[in-house]
């Protein structure tokens, strides 16, 4: 479905005002995602997630330098088929809930994300209440403005978006940040439930714990890079079956887990990676 | 030792918050405080460092109200540390409002010189917040309420912030409150843990 090939991303830095550097945010990055998969991007914060997220959608601001290549179906992904299959096959569930329109009501929203994604606005209407509605999202909720919403429901509002646009790769960007148990467990539950029915979903956090029941494939990134992929049963026990020492620690370092830096200093980590 | 007495706090009459709330935090103490989202955690952590005053009872530090001016002995740290920074002040001015931070201080929380002369949108969210967290360390302070601030970390990350803050807890008997959803991190942090639910405390 979605294959990113040795994906390089710079973003400029300035220094001071005349004097520009470039980061490196992404360095040889390469991912594929299949039909059906949920496949969770796991990093530290400033690994380059979420960049990733922008990077596939196309959304990256205009002095980026990009190499590398990213093909969906086979076909390269470039500037102008992202800009075609944007809000149509590519969804992106963004990680601010400042992505919703303060001064329009909930249910208007969605419908506008069916209309985008090409239905008339009488079906798109209606998808939009069967959207929200299958996202438990009460009558008060669909006629609500933003700011009424709890993080919870919005973030629901903007999976239900990505939901009626019938998108086929709905990127997740930290969809669970900040939910309590319940309403993240519906977060994710949403996504995994896209995935059953074919779609291919990356969900992009940092929260390793609850990404795994749900996750198929993880991908562990540090720094722009990949450091392993590894099915989502290989996190278990020990971390054992994990082939890299940053994946383990990350693993280990987990509340219910050993919650110690396994005898890991973050110098040796960092060699590791190197 | 950080005391409240019998709070109750509502933002419309109609839908009471916290009801005859109680809760006793001493120098030195790990307390932790779990609930669901909307129970009226983080407004018990604002009553606690007086960001918010309770419609009834009071919250007093060594029997005394707490002070009106100056650095405040009790510090509240916000979940969104992007909302907590003023954007158009470099990080090190952010860093440096309260007090100076020693080097060896910088270093245990894993703040980097380099990120002192930007600005707090080109810093990541778990980066920003351990800025937060040092800023909030000054010497007058000696009740913490970490409300949530390490949802955004990775495990490593949030391991590290953790034992960074225990360090320096023990050090100087800070007495914390920790909030958060996640039980495991709290059994983890916290001898002793309180359940917020329809505006009561309840040990777990």
């Amino acid at each position: 479905m979605l294959t990113i090939d040795q994906l390089s991303l710079q973003l400029p830095l300035y220094t001071s005002w005349w004097k520009r550097d470039w980061a490196t945010c992404l360095d040889k990055f390469s991912l594929t995602v299949s039909p059906g998969e949920v496949h969770a991007v796991v990093g530290a914060s400033g690994a380059g997630k979420s960049l990733l997220a922008y990077a596939i959608m196309g959304l990256l601001p205009a002095p980026a330098r990009l190499n590398g290549q990213l093909y969906y179906q086979e076909k390269p992904l470039n500037a102008s088929r992202q800009r075609q299959l944007r809000g149509q096959e590519l969804a992106l569930i963004p990680q601010s809930l400042s992505a919703l329109d303060p001064l329009v009501r909930t249910q208007r929203q969605v419908a506008w994300a069916a209309q985008r994604a090409g239905q008339a606005s009488a079906h798109a209407w209606h998808a939009s209440q069967q959207a929200l509605d299958h996202y438990q999202l009460d009558a008060r909720a669909q006629q609500a403005y933003a700011h009424e919403l709890s993080g919870g429901m919005a973030r629901r509002v903007l999976t239900a978006m990505a939901h009626v646009s019938q998108a086929k790769l709905v990127i997740a960007d930290e969809p669970s940040v900040g939910l309590d148990p319940h309403q993240r467990q519906r977060v994710l539950n949403a996504l995994r439930e896209l995935a059953d029915q074919g779609k291919s979903v990356i969900l992009i956090t940092h929260d390793l714990r609850h990404a795994l029941p749900i996750a198929d494939r993880v991908t562990i990134m540090r720094d722009g890079k990949r450091v392993e992929t590894a099915p989502a049963c290989a996190f278990q026990g020990s971390g054992a079956s994990l082939t890299n020492a940053y994946s383990q620690a990350l693993w280990l370092a987990l509340p219910d887990n050993a919650f110690a830096t396994a005898g890991m200093s973050r110098r040796e980590q960092e060699v590791n990676v190197a | 030792m950080l005391k409240a007495r019998q709070l109750s706090f509502h933002f419309s009459p109609s839908v009471p918050l916290l009801q005859d709330v109680s809760l006793t935090l001493r120098a030195g103490q790990w307390l932790g405080l779990s609930g669901d989202s909307g129970a009226g955690k983080s407004t018990l952590g604002q009553l606690l460092a007086g960001y918010l005053a309770p419609q009834a009872g009071d919250v007093t530090l060594d029997g005394e109200a707490l002070p009106k001016s100056g650095v405040q002995p009790v510090q509240w740290l916000p979940q969104s540390p992007e909302l907590a920074v003023n954007p158009r002040w470099r990080v090190g001015k952010i860093l440096r409002e309260a007090w100076t931070p020693s080097d060896a201080q910088c270093q245990a929380f894993g703040v980097q010189a380099k990120w002192l002369s930007r600005f707090p949108q080109s810093l990541s969210g778990g980066e920003l917040q351990r800025i937060c967290v040092l800023r909030a360390l000054a010497p007058e302070v000696r009740f913490l309420v970490a409300d949530e601030i390490s949802t955004m970390l990775d495990p490593i990350t949030q391991l590290e912030l953790w034992q960074a803050l225990k360090r320096e807890a023990e050090q100087r008997q800070l007495g914390v409150l920790v909030i958060s959803h996640d039980t495991a991190l709290l059994e983890r942090l916290c001898p002793q843990r309180l359940h917020l639910s329809e505006g009561q405390l309840k040990p777990w």
